[in-house]
Formats: C-alpha cells, structure tokens, sequence
C-alpha cells in the first residue's frame, strides 16, 4: 500500500489523461457514490469500496509523499476505519450526540492516468458541509484516488484528502472522514 | 468590577473553586498579567530551529514572540515586533530568516540577535534620538530567557526564581524525554498538531491528572477498540500493541484507575505515576532496554528507565508523557479559548518500532481525528458553558479531600484512589499566584 502513496508522488499531479467518455463517466460516479455513500452513513457499502489492503489517507503536509511512518490527520486501513464506525455508533460516543450531517458536492474530475492493467488515477475537487450541534463547519479540499480495476468493479487502493487548511489550528475534531 | 487580592483569594476553597475563576474576563486578564507573564512559558524545542536563520513562532501570555537561531548558532527568543512601527517581523508559523530579520513595511534589518542593522536612506535620521546602539531601537527581548536542556522558556518579568528552580521536580519530565534516547539527544518531529478548545486552560489541566474520567468519557472508543481486538484475533492475526492504548480504557472501566498515583510539587506541577505499562515486555521494548544498557551501563539505565512518571504538568503551560514521547503547550487565547500545539519526540539510536509506538499513540489520542480527545473537547465545551450558570457558584474537588499526604513540600495523593488531589494543588498554586506581590 505504501507502494501507492509513493506511487502518487512520484506520478505527474497535474497530468490529464485522454480516455473514453464511458471511464470519464465511471469515474466521476464512482466519486459520487463514494461521497453519497458517507453522506448518508451507509459504513457497510463505504467500507466495501476499498480493496482489502485500502487506505484512507489526509496528510498534515502538502508535500507529503508517504503516509506510513508519518504524522497525519488520517492514516486509516480496514482495521482502524472499522474501529471508527464502531467507536461513532456505541450509544456513548456522547462528541457524537446528537449526529453529525455531512453534505459533500463533489467536482472538477480530471483522470490523470488509465494504467495498462485499467487502474486510475482521479482527482477531484470537494466541498462539504457538515451540521453539527446546531452549527456549520465547511471543508474544502482535493481528493486523489487510485481506484483499482477489479472483477467487482473500481475498488479504492487509495483515497488522498489534502485538506486547504491541513495545517490547522482545529476548531473542531474530524470525527466521520470526508 | 476589578478584583481585589482578598477577593481572589476567596474564590479557591480546600475542596472547590469558584465558577468566576472560569468564565470572568477581568479574572482572564489578571491571569495573562500575574501568571502567564510573569512566570516560566515554554516556547519551543531547539530542535524547531536546527539552521542558522531558521524561526519559529510562540506566545507567551497575550505576546508574540519568535525562537531564531543565529548565525553563531546561538537561540534567541525576541518579541516578534519591529521597534520601528511595531510590524510583525516574520508572519509564516516557521521559516528561514536568512541572515537578518527584514522588516516588509520600511525595509529596516536586523542581526539575529535583534541588533539593529540598517535601513534606507539612514541619513534621515541623523541628528535626531535614534541611536544604533539603543536596545530601544532593538528587536527587544523577554526580561529573561533560558533553556533546560535545549527546551526554551521566556519569562516576561525581571522578578522571579530561575528557570531551573520554578521547573523544580518538573525538570525530570523534560531529563525523560532526553535521557530515554539511548543517543543521548531527543528531536521533535516535523510540526505540531493545533487544536482550539472552547474551553478554560484550567480545565484543560485539570483534566489530564483527573483518575475519575477516562473510564466514562473515553468508553466508547475503548470498547470499539477491545471489539477490534477481539476480531484481529479471531482472524488469527496479531494485535497490534497499540490498540491497548484505546483499548486500557474500557479494560479499567470507571472505576480502575485506583493504581495510579499522583503527585503535587512545588510551584503548582504535579504528575500522574504508573499508568500504561511504562515498560511492557515485548521484543521492540527488549531490543531498546538492550540499546539503553549499551549506551549507559545497566544500573545508570536501569535508574533512568525506573522513573515513574506517566504526565507531568508544568504549571501553568505545559502536559508532557515522556514515555510516549509527547509534549503539548497551552496558549490561553481567552477565557473560554485555549490553543494547544502537541509535538511528539524522536528518541535518538533508539528502534524505529519504539518512534511507531509513540507516533500511533500521537494519531490514535492527539490528532485532529481523534476518537479520544473528542469526547474530552466535548466535555470541556459543556463545563465552560455549564460554568455560566448560576446554579451553583462552585466547582467540587472534593474527591478524597482531606486524605492529601504532605511529606516535604510534595504532596501525595490517598492511596488506591482517584483523588481529586492535583485538580485543588493546581488551584491552591492558582491562588498563590494571582494573589502574590499583586499591591492593591
């Protein structure tokens, strides 16, 4: 997995790729549904989108090209992204009372890279809003995915976050991702 | 109203403080002046500013000042203020400075040291009051500065104890975070988390000695993480060691945090004893106490391993777990707002398996997603806001008052207890410090 990240580093962030209009397609709705998925708290089907050795990824420095080893906002794999859900749903998780809600609009979708074996490599733009006790907090940042070809359709290998404010300070503490 | 010094006194009792204590900002303002700037203020590591010309950014009570190195390699700590005007001299959190300071809004420069160098057109001033060699004309420094090995403070009064003495038995935090390396020398890594709380800097402290709430606000996550636990094994693979770190909270429950004791020291520090298997026995810690012996001998590792101190509390700007090499200031912005930086610490020659330990602990209890310091924040926000009522003008430490044990000038909490000991020493010292020299 730490394989992708430095993967992602030493690849051309501002490259384009010229592909189909069906991968351009499949790619921004597979980006729609990932941010609809957290949206609605469906955690089963959102967990399901990474491969089994996935990453959900938020670095604290821009330039960061590893995220083992490393300080980071998030730095999550099946194990510890499981954890959360069931850390967020025990009835005294009481930061989580009442629930959050999250609204993410998700756009500028740019393929970077269709891979030989028919991997890619996305990058987004994202806005969310999330509501919690009875106030707004926006985020905004850029998503970078590797998103792997599979039998079962794109799974997620990587999932990069780089939040425009990383380095803080932190009103507030990033409970659910984004 | 303005507060006289039999008035604070009035608001710390033997077993509870006053809500005003909290909330009030004449009492907040009085703070900045009689304790944040007149006391010790940790500003940073040496290790922030490894280059000639490299600066850092702190605060010390309501007043920014900037750590340099200078050419000569020597640490200065100055206010970060141009005497021309009073601009800011640097604005980004850290940088290089190169080999002077440069004021963006008249061009005047000055040595590292805080010298003034020059500025264009200097023949304007000639013949008037300005003088090069005038500290007034100066980047000016605190009234004191000085380091314990390599950590900087700066005090903003002439009058006081030396660093050394107010740190006191607090010291053997910071000798940890060193002496723990079997390189002999510990480096902060990269840059620090900053987190707001919307809440007092007292309850912040007192929150991180108080025995009583770990096992209630953090069972969630340590239920979640003993569920994690549970599914690795089945999968037959290993738990990662870590997890305990989650994992301890609902193992101990509400009420197991009986075994650890703690301590109150002079000037208002106090430290937490024993808690989180300081020396677990696994392969890692083995190869490391193998490392420590070689570098200092097994009676002088076994001595310095020994220590038992989980968290210290440098009062009033500081919680340091040198075992898991973690260091957080306090910057009180407000009386309901207080910024905290958290640096975690490379421990020199020591396996990289010992920096994961203490980088998992850093992610899992004092990041920006945290499942731990959350409910912490969340508690904190409603004490701050519950403390603005009425109801009750008090704040209980009553917790095994009464049961302190002094024994020369260190005060010891009752044993196999969650005594709410260091939350009254901390208001006690809170008292003696608001009230002392204050003149009126």
């Amino acid at each position: 997995m730490a394989d992708i990240a430095q993967l992602l580093a030493d690849r051309d962030a501002l490259a384009i790729a010229d592909v189909s209009a069906d991968t351009q397609r499949a790619a921004e709705q597979f980006l729609y549904r990932q941010a609809e998925l957290l949206d609605e708290k469906q955690w089963d089907e959102w967990l399901a989108l990474f491969t089994d050795d996935g990453f959900y990824w938020m670095p604290a420095e821009e330039d960061q090209t590893e995220g083992d080893g490393q300080p980071n906002i998030f730095w999550e794999d099946q194990d510890l992204m499981l954890m959360r859900v069931a850390r967020n749903e025990h009835p005294h998780a009481h930061s989580q009372a009442p629930h959050n809600r999250l609204c993410h609009v998700v756009s500028n979708v740019l393929v970077e890279s269709e891979e030989p074996n028919g991997d890619l490599i996305v990058r987004s733009r994202f806005h969310c809003a999330e509501y919690l006790r009875y106030e707004v907090r926006n985020f905004t940042g850029k998503y970078r995915h590797y998103l792997r070809k599979t039998d079962d359709g794109f799974k997620i290998a990587v999932q990069r976050v780089d939040l425009v404010n990383r380095e803080g300070p932190y009103e507030y503490v990033l409970q659910w991702w984004l | 109203m303005s507060w006289t010094t039999e008035q604070l006194a009035g608001l710390v009792e033997p077993d509870r403080a006053h809500r005003k204590a909290y909330t009030d900002p004449e009492i907040f303002d009085l703070e900045m002046e009689r304790i944040f700037e007149r006391t010790w203020i940790y500003v940073g590591h040496e290790s922030q500013v490894k280059n000639p010309g490299d600066y850092y950014l702190a605060q010390v009570g309501r007043q920014p000042v900037v750590m340099v190195r200078d050419q000569q390699d020597q640490v200065h700590v100055l206010f970060n203020r141009c005497p021309h005007r009073g601009a800011q001299l640097c604005s980004a959190r850290q940088g290089n400075a190169g080999n002077h300071f440069y004021c963006s809004y008249h061009a005047w420069t000055f040595h590292l040291d805080g010298k003034l160098e020059s500025m264009p057109a200097k023949h304007g001033y000639d013949g008037t009051n300005l003088d090069f060699e005038d500290p007034e004309f100066h980047v000016s420094r605190p009234a004191r500065t000085d380091n314990y090995r390599g950590f900087w403070f700066a005090s903003l009064s002439e009058e006081g104890v030396d660093l050394k003495t107010h740190l006191g038995e607090s010291a053997a935090a910071f000798d940890q975070l060193i002496d723990r390396a079997p390189g002999k020398e510990t480096e902060i890594v990269g840059s620090c988390f900053r987190m707001i709380q919307q809440s007092n800097w007292k309850i912040f402290l007192e929150n991180q000695l108080d025995s009583s709430h770990p096992g209630v606000t953090h069972e969630s996550i340590g239920k979640a993480a003993q569920h994690l636990e549970n599914k690795i094994r089945e999968d037959g693979r290993d738990v990662p060691m870590e997890l305990a770190f989650l994992s301890d909270f609902a193992r101990l429950g509400h009420d197991g945090w009986t075994k650890f004791g703690t301590v109150g020291y002079r000037n208002g520090h106090s430290s937490l004893e024993g808690y989180m298997g300081l020396r677990p026995d696994d392969p890692d810690t083995n190869e490391y106490v193998r490392l420590m012996y070689e570098a200092y001998g097994e009676e002088k590792a076994e001595e310095i391993l020994g220590i038992n101190i989980h968290h210290m509390l440098v009062y009033p700007c500081m919680s340091i777990q040198p075992p898991l090499q973690q260091l957080r200031s306090i910057r009180p912005l407000g009386p309901d707002r207080t910024l905290t930086e958290i640096w975690h610490f490379r421990l020199k020659d020591a396996p990289e398996a010992i920096y994961r330990r203490s980088l998992a602990y850093y992610y899992l209890v004092n990041s920006p997603s945290t499942m731990v310091n959350a409910d912490d924040l969340f508690n904190w926000w409603k004490c701050q806001h519950g403390l603005e009522s009425s109801a009750s003008e008090w704040v209980s430490f009553h917790r095994n008052a009464g049961q302190d044990i002094d024994k020369d000038g260190i005060t010891h909490s009752a044993p196999e207890s969650m005594s709410e000991m260091p939350l009254r020493h901390m208001m006690h010292a809170w008292r003696e410090y608001m009230t002392a020299g204050a003149g009126d």
